[in-house]
């Protein structure tokens, strides 16, 4: 077993029948921040889904700290999701919940710590997203981006080792987005929490990402991976030297 | 003095702990030190913060030294004096009279929207019958299908077994009179008048009242009914015409054909009685009349329409979150299932004094 804490092997997915990715093979290293990048509907958020088991692949062997979830079933197949947090890309947070109780639900569940302790761990993850005063809002009271960092801060509840967040920082300022992307690397540096991130901000991705994975539709597969400067300067693909040039600082 | 992994499982038994070892110290300065600390996540840090947090004078300070760098850091993204207020939660007044007073104030708005409702979606229907080509009829035939044909199946079964309860139940006190060829007529007039027509409109309400208030209950948590206003489309004429036209349409069919499964269990019974089929129809259509056939499908028009139409006010009052369309979806039913009996009692009384 090599050190790599996610392993995807010949990953084919998509839906009846019809696949979006090809035999999709790549790794991602504890500590690293991992990003997937791609146009929209190239099947980021779908390939997020295999990772995460929520989907099932059409062929390949997905591994998470050496344990394969396509193969996991029920309780096994839960152990393994126990070990990462997911941010989904449309919030998903629990409707008939306030914020605190979205974070504390988790909690409850999993850890053995009592209700003021819970309260106060809820109340520095919503801090930690700039949502210290909004505790007691219902999701529906919140505006899209507020909901997109409660949904982050949700997926922290329990300190997995990975995190998993689907376009974290679309529809929200320049401002928060960069607070985000520090956090992100906050977390990553001092304590080694592993990124995966689905992102299209350049800007971003060239402050938080250790390695990157480009996705095109056409070709149902990876068609660049490397660091984002190296793809930047080195890539063999005009398309991808173009893309990462845009604005690139 | 603190050690080891600071995750939840390691704080979650010290917690408690530490809380007690600083109250009984509670005039004296402590000092923790953290030296020992290898790990420090999310719930290790809130276990800091909250020792940092307690309420001490300025001589007893807590301080914690010694903490690993990159676990410093992460500690100093929080600003302690933040976390002393207690969350304080909104006051709600919860007295018995506050409560009867909210009650009879939103009961009163309620009745209030439901007359503007109808007004509105009246108007929406004039405006149908003034230019039927106007009319979304694929989407009510869509709807009619779901509401009508799909239903077929439980309207069945619950009006054969209707029919064949009633049958024994009556057959059984008839025998003793030798009249058992007279339950024919009291199956006949029951069912095609008062319990085909409330029994198809409690399966409608149930079914599709409660499917219309989901549906558009969720269209208005996903803000699709905001963009069609934003496009100039009338929600009333564009979601509610179409389906009460549908259930208008539907309700008598399945009404219709309660009444022919009923009375076909009840014959089955019969039969068992040794009454014949022919004896048993016979019966039945001498004195069922087509008055006693109309007023029924009458009757279920207007439970049609009633139910439709509530269904659609209750998901287009939908308040925000996933919670609110069940509750949309529960206001409906319940809503319906008032109104069916409200206006069975009143054709009731005028079919009455009409002598129908
Ligand atoms: N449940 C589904 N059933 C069928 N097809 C789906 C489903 N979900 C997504 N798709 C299709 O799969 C493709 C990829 O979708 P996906 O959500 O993975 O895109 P994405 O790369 O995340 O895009 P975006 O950047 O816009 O979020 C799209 O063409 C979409 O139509
Ligand atoms: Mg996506």
């Amino acid at each position: 077993m090599s050190s790599d804490l996610i392993r995807v092997e010949n990953l084919t997915v998509g839906f009846g029948g019809k696949s979006l990715m090809k035999d999709v093979g790549f790794t991602v290293a504890a500590g690293e921040v991992f990003v997937i990048l791609g146009g929209s509907g190239c099947g980021k958020s779908t390939l997020l889904k295999n990772m995460i088991g929520l989907y099932r692949p059409m062929a390949g062997r997905i591994f998470i700290a050496g344990e394969d979830i396509v193969q996991a079933t029920g309780d096994g197949k839960r152990a393994i999701q126990r070990k990462f947090g997911v941010a989904y890309q449309a919030g998903a947070l629990f409707g008939s919940m306030n914020l605190i109780d979205n974070i504390g639900l988790p909690l409850e569940e999993y850890t053995g710590l009592d209700a003021a302790a819970r309260e106060l761990t809820a109340r520095m993850k919503l801090s930690l997203v700039g949502l210290a005063g909004f505790e007691q809002r219902m999701p529906a009271e919140l505006s899209g981006g507020m909901q997109k960092r409660a949904a982050i801060a949700r997926a922290m509840a329990l300190d997995p080792a990975i995190l998993f967040l689907d376009e974290p920082s679309a529809g929200l300022d320049p401002i928060t987005s960069a607070g985000l992307d520090e956090l992100i690397l906050r977390l990553a540096r001092n304590l080694g929490i592993t990124f995966v991130v689905v992102s299209h901000e350049l800007q971003s991705i060239f402050t938080i990402a250790d390695r990157v994975i480009m996705l095109d539709k056409r070709q149902q597969g990876i068609v660049a991976a490397g660091t984002p400067a190296d793809l930047r300067d080195n890539s063999p693909n005009p398309w991808v030297r173009q893309f990462f040039n845009r604005e690139a600082p | 003095m603190l050690g080891g992994r600071l995750d939840a499982a390691g704080v979650a038994p010290l917690w408690p702990e530490a809380r007690a070892a600083l109250a009984a110290q509670s005039g004296r300065a402590v000092v923790v030190d953290a030296a020992g600390v290898e790990y420090c996540d999310g719930a290790g840090l809130a276990f800091l913060v909250d020792l940092l947090r307690q309420e001490r004078p300025a001589e007893a300070a807590v301080r914690i030294v010694g903490l690993a760098e990159r676990f410093d850091r992460l500690l100093a993204q929080f600003d302690v004096e933040q976390f002393r207020q207690p969350l304080v939660r909104p006051v709600v007044d919860d007295s018995l009279l506050h409560r009867i007073g909210l009650a009879s104030l939103e009961l009163a708005a309620d009745l209030k929207t439901q007359v503007a409702f109808i007004g509105e979606a009246g108007r929406a229907l004039a405006a149908a019958a003034r230019s039927p080509g106007r009319v979304r009829w694929g989407d009510a035939l869509a709807i009619a299908e779901e509401a009508g044909v799909n239903a077929l199946p439980i309207v069945t079964l619950v009006a054969f077994i209707l029919g064949v309860i009633l049958a024994y139940q009556s057959a059984v006190a008839m025998r003793q009179f030798g009249a058992e060829v007279y339950v024919a007529d009291l199956i006949g007039i029951s069912m095609v008048r008062e319990l085909a027509p409330l029994m198809t409109a409690i399966l409608l309400a149930g079914r599709s009242g409660a499917a219309f208030a989901a549906e558009i209950g969720t269209m208005r948590v996903n803000e699709e009914i905001d963009a069609l206003s934003t496009f100039g489309f009338d929600p009333v004429r564009f979601l509610v015409v179409t389906r009460v036209l549908a259930a208008l349409a539907v309700t008598p069919l399945l009404a219709v054909y309660a009444d022919v499964v009923s009375i076909a269990g009840g014959a089955l019974v019969l039969l068992s009685f040794q009454v014949p089929l022919a004896t048993y129809f016979n019966e039945v259509f001498t004195l069922v009349g087509m008055s006693d056939l109309f007023t029924g499908l009458f009757k279920c028009g207007v439970f049609g329409v009633v139910i439709a139409g509530i269904g659609c006010l209750r998901g287009l009052q939908t308040g925000s979150g996933a919670a609110a369309v069940g509750i949309s979806t529960t206001r409906a039913v319940v809503s319906a299932l008032v109104l069916i009996v409200v206006v069975d009692g009143s054709f009731a009384i005028v079919f009455y004094h009409l002598g129908l």
